[in-house]
Order: structure tokens, then C-alpha cells, then sequence
């Protein structure tokens, strides 16, 4: 029992592990360059999926809007490296020097209000955290506070990230368009584009999502997270114990919102543009998927979810282009139909107990093996 | 358990309570009084408004009009996390517990620290939670299965853990929907035993239809009809009132 409280039980340790060995060592070793930064990109909306596990794995908020979130995280990086790619010296030959290119097409002659502290790195980092948790904050209040939810709150957020997709693409000499923020050079004098560049890049992303696995596993073991788990079951039953429940999902809200923004500021690094294309209901739904592949309870089965159904997106959609949609759709039903809790729980239910039998049989490891049949099992069911 | 309040006696006073859904008076002009340490029960015929009364308490459904002052507080316009915080907790109908969540983990969540967001996310499990969990999961007859996964009670245990959920709360008012509905015998003679020792320091409202039941544990029996008192008093008053009779008990 005690062992909840901790920040991490033993199997999500072993977990953390063969993750941060696969990541940091088989990965990068058995990849070329440009098969790593593929993964990089996956990676990026793995952190979108880990958000999803808080917020509608534990929480029951079904956000179909995260889309959104990672893109306001990758257009603040995004506007911060345009600027330092639009240097005077860089774009001497435009009607405006200075001004990022687009700006310029679009017959801007000043560079708008709301981009100029979009000079400094630090307001930009303090932005990728700050202006996606205060966005969901007021999207969360307005919902949460009327006790909007389930069904209702999915499809406005969808509505959101229709409406951000039309603005961005609206308002072009401001945002890019529809093409977005292209060409992006430097970061501080440093060029991302060379191989060696998103080399360094790959492993700076992983740390972050290291990082962000332990933040996420804290969440779940402290007592919010429990809160959280009650919630998305007995709703009234939280709210008539004491608890403000609007309170509690607009964390678990702003937090999946932040963490989708850390994953869209490295995806506009690793990858070096941003455009809406991240930001619709499209992308918003696949990232939902990625999650529901994964097991939406368990922040390790959606990281890995997210990388497979990435995998087989990019080698089907190779192939068959017209067919990868259906697939995908296909994919989503079958998951939600015939295993829950994607491949976290197949693992739980069927992998990790005859892992534990094998283990077992070992003289010397039984006494650790039967530690981990009773962790594995969440919530104690076979404490019993 | 006297509290500093000026015009003390009553712990809590409903007075000219109406609430009205779209014209229909669930509940009309209904007033009525509890005493501290008093166990109140509320019995009357299906759709005579009495899930509705606790709902009006607890902050679940708004008041037309009337008042509800509890220890001299008004609870009308108080959010239902204030009304908890005021020392009123409420058990459902349905057994309203979280599946997914041991026993030890239910009541650790009604343990009163640590509500705000920051608060939950830095609670800590210390030996104060942990005994007053153990004592509360030993009235309630669970202190064995504290770390079962809850869905795997008994209909019974899971009443009684709810229960037990409201106590960890140290409210001064339970308010209780129909308590042993669905249990057996033996619960329901555990389940008597259990209310009369919660009542050595709190106020209890009850609603119930078990007759036998309501005998055993009330000091005083209201029945409600169509949003309205039909009768007032001990039981055994309300039992000969031929009003009551005819629109309840006679069936």
C-alpha cells in the first residue's frame, strides 16, 4: 500500500528503464540520421499523449481539441526562430528588411505588436508554458464551472481547434497561412538543420520526455491523481465530498495543454517549420488515437502507442496513401471495441503475467517476481 | 458539541423551503428542525420529495425560495464543496463509491486535508491519515479489506463504506438516502448498530421506507406527501395518525 504513495512503484521504474535504454541507447544506435529524426517528430506527439492519459485517461475529459495546444507551443518557438532567421542582413531584399518574409508578401510594412517579445528566448520559453496553460485555463473555466463535459466538451473543443485552424489561415500576413512558419534557420546563431544538429536535438527532446514521464507518474501517484480517477467514476460523489470538481479537471486540462505545447515548441525544432496542419480536428483526432492505441491508462503504453501507430503510418501511407485514413479509423474502432486499454492493458493482461511466471521459475528471483504480480495489478485488485 | 452560535438550539432549520421544477412544487413550504445528536428520518411515498429535501441541503439542486440555515449559516446560495466544508455530508442512493479505487484510497479521499488542487497534489499520507483510516474502516466493519479494490464489496459494504467516507469527513449532519435499502437482515441489524454509535456526536437525517428500520433508529419521523409534512413526531404517533395511514402506510 505504501507503495502508492511513492513517486514511482518498482514495475514503472523497470518501465522508466527499458524506456530511457530504448530511447537513449538502442535507438540512435540502430538508426540512420534521418530515421532518428523521424522518431524525434513521433516523439513530439508522444508528449501530446501523455497529456491525454492525464486528462482523459485518468480525468475522463476527452479533449479532441490537443491540437490546438501543440500548436500554440510550436508557433511561439516557431515566431521566435522566424525572427532570428529575419534578420535585416538576411532579408535586405524585401520591400520591408527585418520583417519576417510572409510578412513582407503580404504587404506589412511593421512587424505586428503582439510578435516583438517574440525577440527574447526567454519570453519565449515562459511563453510555450504560459500561454497554452492560460488558453486552457479560460477554455477549462468556462466549460467546467457550467459543468459542461463528456460528450459536449469533446466537440467543443474540436469546434476550437476548427476555429484556430481558420484564423491561422485567415489572418496570413500575421501567421503564415496555410503554408506556416517556414524556413526557420538558427536558434541563438546555432543552425538546427544540420545532421549533427538534430542529433543533439533527438537527445535534448528525450530528456524532456523523460522529464515529463516522471512528472506525469508524480500526478498519478499523489493524491490529485486518485482525485482524478474518482472523478471521471463518481463525479458527484467528489463534488458532495468537499472538492471543487471544476477546479480539479481545469488542472488536468491545463496540464494536458501544456505538455502538448513542450511537444509541438521541440516538434517546430526538430522538424523546422509549423503550419496548421498540426493545429485541426484532423491531427487533434490522431492524436487521440495514438493515445487509445497506447492504453490511455498508462503513460508508458501511450508513448508507445504513439511510436507505432506513427511507424505504420508513415510506411502504409508510403504505399497505399488513399488507404491510411481507413486504416487508421479502422484501427481506432477495433482498439476501442476489443481491447480498452490498448496495448498497455494486452501487456498487463497477457505479457507481463507469463513475464512473471518465467520470472519465477528462477531461483533467487521468485521473492522479486511476486513484488511485482501484486504492483502490477493496479488499484489491488489481487491484494486480496 | 455546542458551538458558539447565538440562537443556538437547533443545528439545523429548513423554513418555507419550496423548489419548483417548471411549475411543479417538489417541494412546498417545508419546514421543519434538528436538533444536535438527534437521528431525524424523512419517510413518505415514492415521488413525495424527499431525495429532493437533501438535495436542496447538500447544494445539488437550487431553492425556489425559503431558507435552510445550518448552525446559523444559510447554505441556499453556498456551492455544495462550502455546504461539506460547513460540516454537512451527504450519502446517495445508489451506493456511491469509486470502483476503480481501494478501500483504504475511498476514504483517504473524503479525509478533510488537502481539497484545493495544490493541496491534493501535495498530500501526504502520514500516520494521522493512516489511523484515522483504519479507525473509521473498523466502524464500518471493513478494517480486513482495506486494500480490496472496492468493486469487489457487497452491496452492503459498499453502503457502509460510503458511509464510512462521510464519517472520515467529521461532518456534523450525515445525511443518509435510504441507508439499508438492498441489504440483508444481518446488514441491516449492523447497519442500526453502526448509526447508533454515529450518533453519540452527530446529527443524522435519514431517509428511509424500511419501516422496521425507521422503528429501531428514529428519534423523530417526518412524513413527507407531494412536497409537503403530512405528520410530524415519534414514531409512534405518526404510525396512528390516520393520514398517514391512508396515503402511506395502509398500502
Amino acid at each position: 500500500m505504501s507503495e502508492n504513495t511513492r513517486f514511482f512503484n518498482r514495475s514503472e521504474l523497470m518501465a522508466l528503464a527499458v524506456l530511457a535504454l530504448l530511447l537513449v541507447v538502442v535507438l540512435p544506435l540502430s538508426l540512420d540520421v534521418f530515421r532518428l529524426n523521424l522518431v524525434a517528430k513521433y516523439l513530439t506527439y508522444a508528449f501530446v499523449a501523455i497529456g491525454l492519459v492525464l486528462c482523459w485517461g485518468y480525468g475522463g475529459i476527452l479533449s479532441l481539441g490537443q491540437g490546438v495546444f501543440f500548436g500554440l507551443g510550436g508557433y511561439c518557438m516557431a515566431m521566435f526562430l522566424k525572427l532570428e532567421a529575419s534578420s535585416v542582413a538576411n532579408t535586405k531584399i524585401q520591400s520591408t528588411p527585418g520583417i519576417p518574409d510572409f510578412m513582407d508578401w503580404n504587404q506589412l510594412t511593421q512587424l505586428p505588436f503582439f510578435w516583438k517579445p517574440f525577440h527574447s528566448l526567454t519570453f519565449t520559453i515562459v511563453a510555450i508554458f504560459a500561454v497554452p496553460a492560460i488558453f486552457a485555463f479560460i477554455v477549462g473555466a468556462a466549460m467546467f464551472k457550467r459543468r459542461v463535459g463528456g460528450v459536449y466538451f469533446a466537440i467543443i473543443t474540436q469546434a476550437i481547434a476548427a476555429i484556430l485552424t481558420i484564423l491561422i489561415v485567415g489572418q496570413q500576413g500575421y501567421t503564415g497561412g496555410i503554408n506556416g512558419i517556414t524556413d526557420l534557420r538558427t536558434l541563438k546563431g546555432w543552425d538546427i538543420r544540420t545532421d549533427q544538429a538534430k542529433f543533439i536535438l533527438y537527445f535534448v527532446e528525450v530528456a524532456f520526455l523523460l522529464a515529463g514521464v516522471a512528472v506525469a507518474l508524480f500526478i498519478r501517484h499523489s493524491k490529485l491523481g486518485r482525485i482524478l480517477v474518482a472523478m471521471r467514476e463518481k463525479e458527484d460523489r467528489v463534488r458532495f465530498s468537499g472538492y471543487s470538481v471544476a477546479n480539479f479537471k481545469i488542472f488536468a486540462f491545463c496540464i494536458a495543454a501544456v505538455f502538448a505545447a513542450v511537444g509541438g515548441a521541440l516538434f517546430t525544432l526538430e522538424v523546422g517549420f509549423m503550419s496548421p496542419s498540426f493545429v485541426g480536428i484532423v491531427p487533434s483526432i490522431e492524436m487521440v488515437i495514438y493515445t487509445a492505441v497506447g492504453g490511455r491508462l498508462s503513460v508508458f503504453g501511450a508513448i508507445y502507442g504513439t511510436l507505432i501507430v506513427n511507424f505504420a503510418k508513415t510506411s502504409f501511407s508510403e504505399s497505399f496513401p488513399e488507404l491510411w485514413l481507413f486504416g487508421l479509423g479502422a484501427l481506432f474502432i477495433a482498439v476501442v471495441l476489443a481491447f480498452p486499454n490498448g496495448l498497455a492493458g494486452l501487456w498487463r493482461d497477457y505479457v507481463q503475467p507469463r513475464l512473471d511466471a518465467v520470472l519465477l521459475r528462477r531461483p533467487g528471483a521468485a521473492k522479486w517476481a511476486s513484488r511485482q504480480v501484486s504492483e502490477s495489478v493496479p488499484d489491488g485488485a489481487a491484494a486480496e | 458539541m455546542v458551538i458558539g452560535d447565538v440562537q443556538k438550539d437547533f443545528l439545523l432549520a429548513v423554513e418555507g423551503l419550496t423548489v419548483s421544477f417548471d411549475g411543479f412544487k417538489a417541494v412546498n413550504d417545508l419546514s421543519f428542525y434538528v436538533d444536535e445528536n438527534e437521528i431525524r428520518v424523512i419517510i413518505g411515498p415514492n415521488g413525495a420529495g424527499k431525495t429532493t429535501v437533501l438535495d436542496l441541503i447538500c447544494g445539488k439542486t437550487e431553492a425556489t425560495s425559503g431558507s435552510i440555515k445550518f448552525r446559523g449559516q444559510e447554505l441556499t446560495h453556498m456551492t455544495p464543496n462550502q455546504i461539506v466544508l460547513a460540516g454537512v455530508g451527504r450519502k446517495f442512493q445508489t451506493p456511491s463509491i469509486y470502483d476503480d479505487l481501494t478501500v483504504f484510497e475511498n476514504l483517504e479521499i473524503s479525509y478533510p486535508r488537502g481539497r484545493t488542487v495544490f493541496g491534493a497534489l501535495t498530500f501526504k499520507r502520514d500516520a494521522a491519515v493512516r489511523d484515522r483510516v483504519e479507525a473509521v474502516a473498523e466502524t464500518i466493519f471493513l478494517k480486513d479489506r482495506l486494500h480490496t479494490s472496492a468493486e469487489l464489496l457487497s452491496h452492503g459494504q459498499k453502503q457502509w463504506l460510503e458511509i464510512g467516507m462521510l464519517l472520515i469527513q467529521e461532518p456534523a449532519l450525515l445525511m443518509l438516502d435510504e441507508p439499508v435499502a438492498g441489504m440483508s437482515v444481518s446488514e441491516r441489524v449492523k447497519t442500526a448498530e453502526l448509526l447508533h454509535g454515529i450518533i453519540k456526536n452527530h446529527s443524522v437525517l435519514v431517509i428511509e421506507h424500511d419501516m422496521k428500520f425507521v422503528e429501531d433508529i428514529a428519534h423523530k419521523v417526518i412524513v413527507l406527501h407531494q412536497g409537503r409534512i403530512l405528520s410530524e413526531g415519534k414514531m409512534e404517533k405518526v404510525k396512528n395518525d390516520p393520514k398517514v395511514i391512508e396515503v402511506y402506510l395502509g398500502h
